[in-house]
């Protein structure tokens, strides 16, 4: 009993297999992907008896064939990477579905463990299982346990521990298909001849899957087989064979077969002891999915989740600010202090850089809030009816049911992000659909967005706050369902469809560990993707807005200008017992400095009276006559220094400005005026959209700055606007600069989760491209439009509404094409329905 | 040959049994590996609010599909 094991965990959705997979390896656990494809490999590791487990938790599925990427990825790590157990996972309370699986298993001729979980739900439902038959007929050993409760996990890990002792025991058991027999053996036995294709994989197992059709086996076939046309010939010469005799496609009697197996075992093993009781979930449904009722409750689920996510979490979020704001002074303290007129380069970009960064940290809160909550959706078994409800509605836009969870996450009203939301688009079975939710993720409301459409409606639409928030949370939807039909059905046009079939699961209560692993696994890859893609970004963008830089007269200017206040002040201050201490830029740095000390600790001690008077002692105790200069009001030395403060911040917020206007991204801005003012947008909006592409939020920092949007939320910019002359802001603009951040393309980030998802560049690149020409358009649709029929800004918000609200409506109602069938499409249907 | 039933025409409520399966490729498979194969009885739960998709019960547990696909389902109901 020693060295390493290799388990796979396979088993069907529902059937408690990622409950095992937690019992089994705690918290030893990694994610990666399946090579090639963006199918979830989690791998676990557990140690017993001096072996070394490695289990690998293959994706849920139910049923072992082509058809899907799920199961060809479980399959094709059964058959390459030759696990020396595995461990089937069959839900008690569901026997006889679960085991249509393991029938499929056994084909492969793998070493199996049954593990019959959730045998208190099984119980529950009044079965009584006879495990010891079970393992009898089957061959194999089974294991009872209740994942929930921990129950059999140290059976189960004695077995898997075990099995590298007993190397490739795979169970005597053999389906008997009846009237295929005679087919499969004689294929068996051609199989066996070719030299090439017989240990390959286990001949009987290819033989059933060749008459299957399986578009895989019959690749594998084809490339491997010595004489594939001969084969193939014979292959089809049996199927059409068989189809005659029995007028019943050979992969259909070998489906049948295994159920009518399965049904057979489950008949011998389980016994009901009391039936016919209506269930708590049937219950539950006539209220959650009632015609009425249900979509009334989804709406309250979709509330609750923003209140519960933005709102609550906002202020948990900023009870954190104030923290990494902190954070962020001790690290900058450690860092080169800038001189009176010079800013180390090293200085500018880190604080650039942390800004950048922790401006998104301070949406973990709000982020785990959200996560959570979607994961109890989940666990509870929500999830599946919100798609049962959606799916009519969604159908019509080309998207599919399961659709919803990838919109809730990326903020189908406000607040998501909208990497975890294209992340999730896996679990949409059908691949025009979730191409085009991936595409259509992007465009909802994510966190960032949020904060920048509350910063303009706060400016510019004091007095309809409500309205224009729900304007904008409600258009994004609106907008986007028709876009999504749009695009299924010119760029989409042709792609596979899946059809619509679900399981229902059993309500059950949420499990804490399995909510907070999700959570957590969510929150995790925001932090990585978001954080290493943006801090990479941000160092880019400074670049781009810091060189070329000022040219050597206009920093001789700005420096000679800084000279000159310097000098007013050395006047103001001669005699005083501040000018004496003053002699040179250290001693004023040095006040400087003493300043910010003096100020964040009473920053500090604010609220405390007494705290607050022992800061100003400490203060005076140490450098009076600093103190006398940043402290008394009235005093002239305080005067002279505040003169020169604001002279040098006004010189400093220039050479900015300078410099941003002769940046590269400044050029760019400006590049792009003459289109961008059609929709009002003069080049420092240029600058700070293009910018805000690697992380949304920096948008509202810089909008800000730029326009002169004061802490209270008011717009003070028509007194501002300073002398690099733009385009004054008008609540009109603000309109188009609102739907123009909605559509605007996806921030960085997020453009490479949609290439990560659709692992095409060209997706990814369409997804960049049509948001932006589409955002511009409606842009300069709105401001020009609006403009041209003098409408305010708040009636333009209504017009467009109404305007999206049809175009939604008339794409809706256009009709439906049929579903596309993969592999032959020998429908009998239309012939004598209709 | 003579009209024969179809899953999605049967209303919530009605119980049925299932004759055979007219699709195949995907959908086909999908249909046989959740369980339908003929003889299985089946009970028609709910529509969803909107009358498509709707749920059924067969073997014990619940799934929901859509009267398009449904229609591939040949039934004979009891």
């Amino acid at each position: 009993m020693s060295g390493r094991v290799l388990a796979a965990l396979a088993g069907q959705p529902n059937s408690g297999k990622s409950t095992i997979f937690n019992m089994l390896t705690g918290a030893r656990q990694f994610v990666a992907n399946y090579p090639g494809v963006t199918v979830e490999k989690k791998v676990g590791y557990f140690s017993q008896d001096a072996a070394k487990v490695e289990l690998v938790d293959l994706p849920g599925t139910y049923s072992l064939t082509s058809y899907s990427m799920e199961e060809r990825v479980a399959r094709d790590f059964i058959l390459d990477d030759n696990p020396s157990v595995v461990l089937n996972v069959v839900d008690a309370s569901n026997l006889r579905r679960n085991l249509y699986l393991t029938m499929q298993l056994m084909e492969m001729d793998i070493p199996l463990v049954v593990d019959l979980n959730m045998i208190d739900v099984a119980r529950k439902k009044g079965y009584e299982i006879d495990d010891a038959a079970l393992s009898k007929l089957l061959g194999v050993s089974v294991v009872v346990t209740d994942g929930k409760r921990g129950k059999g996990r140290e059976e189960l890990r004695e077995l898997l521990a075990r099995s590298s002792d007993e190397p490739g025991r795979a169970s005597p058991f053999h389906l008997d298909y009846g009237p295929l027999e005679p087919a499969i053996g004689r294929l068996q036995r051609r199989l066996s001849l070719d030299e090439s294709l017989k240990d390959r994989c286990p001949r009987r197992w290819l033989a059933i899957k060749l008459l299957e059709g399986d578009e895989n086996a019959l690749a594998l076939a084809k490339n491997h087989a010595s004489h594939w046309g001969e084969l193939a010939d014979n292959l089809e010469r049996e199927r059409q064979e068989y189809e005659r005799q029995f007028t019943l496609p050979p992969a259909q009697h070998i489906a049948f077969k295994r159920h009518e197996v399965s049904d057979n075992i489950a008949r011998q093993v389980l016994r009901v002891k009391h039936p016919g009781m209506r269930s708590v979930t049937d219950r539950v449904d006539a209220v959650l999915c009632n015609r009425f009722a249900g979509p009334i409750i989804m709406c309250a689920v979709f509330y609750s989740l923003f209140e519960l996510a933005v709102n609550q979490g906002g202020r948990l979020a900023a009870m954190v600010t104030p923290y990494l704001g902190q954070a962020q002074a001790f690290l900058e303290n450690l860092l080169p202090a800038p001189g009176y007129m010079h800013e180390p380069m090293i200085t500018s970009l880190s604080s650039w850089f942390m800004t950048s960064v922790s401006a998104l940290l301070v949406y973990i809160p709000q982020f785990f809030i959200l996560f959570a909550l979607v994961a109890i959706l989940e666990d509870v078994g929500y999830m599946p009816r919100m798609a049962f409800m959606l799916d009519r509605i969604f159908k019509r836009f080309g998207l599919h049911g399961n659709s919803t969870l990838p919109l809730i996450l990326g903020g189908i009203y406000v607040g998501g992000c909208a990497v975890p939301g294209v992340m999730a688009c896996r679990a949409v079975p059908d691949e025009r659909a979730r191409l085009a939710t991936i595409l259509t993720v992007p465009l909802m409301n994510c966190l960032a967005k949020t904060a920048f459409y509350i910063m303009l409606v706060g400016a510019f639409f004091p007095d309809h706050q409500a309205g224009a928030m729900f304007f904008i949370s409600t258009i994004t939807l609106i907008m986007a369902l028709p876009i999504a039909r749009v695009l299924t059905m010119t760029v989409l046009k042709g792609r596979e469809t899946a059809p619509f079939i679900m399981e229902m699961p059993t309500y059950h209560l949420p499990t804490v560990r399995i909510v907070l692993t999700r959570a957590f696994e969510r929150i995790w890859i925001y932090i990585k993707k978001v954080l290493t893609i943006v801090a990479a970004v941000a160092v880019v963008i400074w670049a781009l807005l810091q060189f070329p830089g000022v040219s050597d007269t206009q920093k001789a200017d700005f420096e000679q200008r800084g000279a000159a206040a310097f000098t007013k002040f050395e006047k103001a201050i001669a005699g005083m017992p501040l000018g004496k201490a003053i002699n040179n830029e250290g001693d004023l740095m040095a006040l400087f400095a003493f300043r910010e000390d003096y100020r964040a600790e009473k920053a500090a001690a604010s609220g405390n009276r007494q705290a607050s008077k022992g800061v100003d002692a400490k203060f005076e105790a140490t450098n009076p006559v600093f103190f006398d200069a940043v402290k008394h009001r009235h005093s002239k030395a305080y005067k002279a220094f505040d003169r020169l403060r604001k002279a040098r911040a006004h010189i400093w917020r220039e050479r900015q400005q300078a410099r941003i206007n002769s940046s590269l991204l400044g050029r760019a801005g400006k590049f792009l005026e003459p289109v961008s003012k059609y929709a009002g947008f003069d080049w420092r909006v240029n600058v700070a959209m293009l910018s805000s592409f690697a992380a949304r939020e920096s948008a509202t920092a810089t909008f800000k700055a730029l326009y002169g949007i004061g802490n209270d939320g008011r717009y003070v910019g028509a007194a501002m606007r300073n002398s690099a002359g733009g385009i004054p802001i008008t609540p009109l603009n603000a309109t188009a600069l609102m739907l123009f951040m909605a559509l605007f393309p996806p921030c960085l980030a997020t453009i490479i989760m949609v290439r990560v998802a659709t692992r095409r560049t060209m997706w990814m690149l369409f997804g960049f491209a049509y948001p932006s020409v589409l955002g511009i358009a409606v842009a300069i649709m709105v401001y020009s439009g609006g403009g041209a029929l003098g409408l305010s800004g708040w009636q333009a918000m209504w017009v467009y509404y109404g305007l999206a609200l049809l175009f939604a409506i008339f794409m809706g109602a256009l009709p439906v094409q049929k579903p596309t069938q993969r592999t032959k499409p020998t429908l009998t249907k239309g012939a004598y329905i209709q | 040959m003579n009209k024969k039933i179809t899953l999605d025409f049967l209303p919530p409520g009605t119980c049925g049994k299932i004759l055979a399966l007219t699709a195949t490729g995907d959908l086909g498979q999908r249909l046989m590996d959740l369980g339908f194969y003929p003889g299985v009885e089946f009970r028609v739960i709910r529509n969803a609010p909107l009358r498509d998709p709707f749920e059924m019960e067969m073997m014990g547990y619940c799934i929901s599909l859509r009267r398009q696909e449904a229609g591939f389902v040949e039934v004979e109901p009891l």
